[in-house]
């Protein structure tokens, strides 16, 4: 039954993945994001839905019991912050490699280093272009609500298994903390082992004599193979950007000037837009709900509309590399950011749009 | 002697007295010539055939000279990053606790990247098999300095030996985890000899039945040569290996469960 529920952005990840069917989840504490572990070990969904609930001895383990998790055909996440998800890169390029799928969530606090626990997005370039070594993607959804971190939880695990490519929530300190009124999506039972065999007949689940073995790995020695294996991977990424590209249009009928942000940032975006309007001036948002595939189509056909595009992102100017290549010089791209752990308001972001775009400054 | 001795006489069932485990791939080993690794792969295969859990089997092979093993046992295999494998291995066996799930790595992997994974999955009383191939050097990068290199003892990145003022001291990691309370068996063996194979096969044996019960982790090292990075003959290896790495590594079991 759907449920409406107050809850912080972390615990709805964390009763999301147990309405979902998670199978597994394999966490290690890290601030701001220590509630999805904290509330899966107090729901003890093991004894509910049979959902294993482990904290690793470090986020290199997590990702790695992740690893195992998935290439047995199991739904499984991690999540972290940061620092956190640096560690596990070498996890996710494996698999990445390997084609698991698997839903990795990163609440980003400000970098570089131990940087500070206040929210950020300075993870875009790390979530996006790669992170880890070699060449892969991940399928980034970045949620701006409470409602949508349940809600991409599903998601997440939906397109990883179409794909078998793992996917990740790029979210942020302020939304994995704030609390908001969700609708709790209905239960799902786990799998059961017939219907993994059947989704995932390439698991690891103990070779039976009616097939050959499975393995699951990243190492093909052979380069030719690798490249081959390589182009299967960039025919897979091709075929995401087709298909699955997704984004919020706010008020862009009749704009005339154009926010881009994601996440956190689009909601104050958001908030800017109404007041921009409330003193004449026509401003629209695009949110892009998917990091990669990066909406780029719409970006470029508004770019024939809009008069100056402000990219406002919590980072140095991340994002904003994208939005020009979308853009692709038609009009004028300018970032206004905010790092470190500040938040901007929306009256400062109305501001850099006035003074960057509409002023020309 | 019968006149009719023939070859077809001679091949039969009745006759058998040892065949090569159905559960190794035919399919010829990367492995050097005179190196352990390919007697303790035949030694567990034949314990899981012997087992009858090949379909209840999970390995999860290593990053070093046994990165190779999936191509080798013919189970359902992964491949996890260097010294990972007891936290793959880990979920595996939580996610599906009906199955049987070892890790088989070698002693870069196992006591230097993946100390945190190994003493973890050891602390936890992870329900699994590790077996750990000790020959005291990376044999695949090409021969350095291991966590149980010896101390004096040459590789390519301690080319004038072991200095252990320098370079630190080679870590028993199998008496270290047989402190834990997670482990229920802890054991030292070789393949280096008829009895020594025996006897390691048993270990294995016992190690994997363990599973069964329920009561923590089994850690099974082999101690082993490695006559490539050594730069020796297979038989002088061997011999090396008794007179120096046995009365550092004593063979043996260490801890065995109360009865």
């Amino acid at each position: 039954m759907k449920e409406l529920r107050l809850m912080k952005g972390n615990e709805a990840i964390a009763e999301a993945a147990i309405r979902c069917g998670a199978d597994g989840y394999f966490g290690y504490p890290i601030t701001p994001q220590s509630e999805v572990l904290e509330y899966l070990m107090a729901e003890r969904p093991y004894e509910k839905t049979g959902m294993v609930v482990l904290q690793a001895e470090s986020e290199v383990a997590a990702i790695n019991m992740v690893y195992g998790g998935a290439a047995c055909g199991k739904k499984v996440l991690t999540s972290s912050s940061s620092p956190g998800i640096s560690l596990k890169q070498e996890g996710i390029s494996y698999i990445a490699g390997a084609e698991l799928p698997c839903v990795i969530v990163n609440v980003v606090r400000g970098g570089p280093g131990l940087g500070t626990i206040q929210p950020s997005q300075s993870d875009y370039f790390q979530a996006v272009k790669g992170g880890g070594h070699g060449d892969y993607r991940l399928i980034v959804l970045a949620p701006a609500s409470v409602q949508e971190m349940a809600d991409f939880v599903k998601l997440g695990f939906d397109l990883a298994f179409k794909y078998r490519n793992p996917a990740m929530i790029l979210t942020d300190g302020v939304i994995g903390q704030m609390m908001e009124k969700v609708e709790l999506f209905e239960s799902q039972p786990r799998l059961t082992k017939e219907e993994i065999l059947k989704q995932t007949p390439w698991a690891t689940v103990g070779k039976t004599p009616d097939r050959e073995r499975n393995i699951v790995t990243s190492l093909i020695l052979d380069s030719a193979i690798q490249e081959q294996h390589v182009n299967k991977l960039r025919d897979k990424y091709i075929e995401i950007e087709k298909n699955e590209v997704r984004y919020e249009k706010i008020q862009c009928d009749d704009a005339e000037y154009l926010f881009v942000a994601f996440g956190s940032s689009a909601r104050i975006c958001q908030k800017a837009v109404d007041m921009g309007r409330a003193k004449g001036i026509k401003v629209g948002l695009l949110r892009p709900i998917t990091l990669f595939p990066f909406p780029k189509q719409v970006l470029f056909e508004l770019a024939d509309q809009v008069k100056g595009i402000l990219d406002v992102e919590m980072n140095l100017g991340q994002m904003v590399e994208d939005v020009r290549l979308a853009v692709n010089g038609k009009v004028k791209v300018e970032h206004y950011g905010r790092y470190g752990g500040m938040i901007p308001s929306p009256d400062e972001v109305l501001l850099a749009l006035e003074n960057q775009i509409i002023g020309g400054k | 002697m019968s006149e009719n001795i023939t070859k077809e006489s001679i091949i039969k069932e009745e006759n058998c007295v040892y065949k090569r485990t159905n559960l190794l791939v035919d399919k010829a080993l990367s492995y050097c010539p005179g190196c352990g690794h390919g007697t303790a792969h035949r030694l567990l295969m034949e314990v899981l055939e012997e087992m009858n859990i090949q379909s209840e089997t999970i390995g999860i092979a290593p990053v070093g000279c046994a990165v190779l093993a999936y191509e080798f046992l013919d189970i359902d295999m992964q491949q996890a990053a260097h010294g990972r494998a007891p936290a793959v291995a880990t979920a595996v066996k939580r996610l599906m606790p009906e199955k049987f799930v070892f890790t088989y790595q070698g002693d870069g992997d196992l006591a230097a990247i993946g100390t945190a994974e190994t003493i973890h999955a050891c602390n936890r009383g992870e329900n699994i098999t590790i077996i750990f191939i000790n020959n005291g050097i990376y044999g695949m990068t090409g021969g350095q300095m291991a966590p149980t290199t010896l101390p004096g003892m040459k590789s390519s990145t301690s080319p004038y030996g072991r200095e252990v003022e320098t370079m630190g001291n080679p870590l028993k990691m199998t008496e270290l985890v047989a402190q834990l309370p997670g482990t229920y068996y802890v054991t030292r063996q070789s393949v280096h000899t008829p009895g020594n194979v025996r006897k390691a096969k048993k270990a294995l044996r016992k190690a994997m039945e363990n599973q069964k019960l329920n009561k923590g982790l089994s850690f099974v090292e082999i101690v082993s040569n490695c006559n490539s990075g050594w730069k020796m003959t297979p038989v002088q290896s061997n011999k090396w290996m008794e007179e120096n790495m046995f009365p550092f590594y004593p063979l043996g079991d260490i801890k065995v469960p109360v009865e």
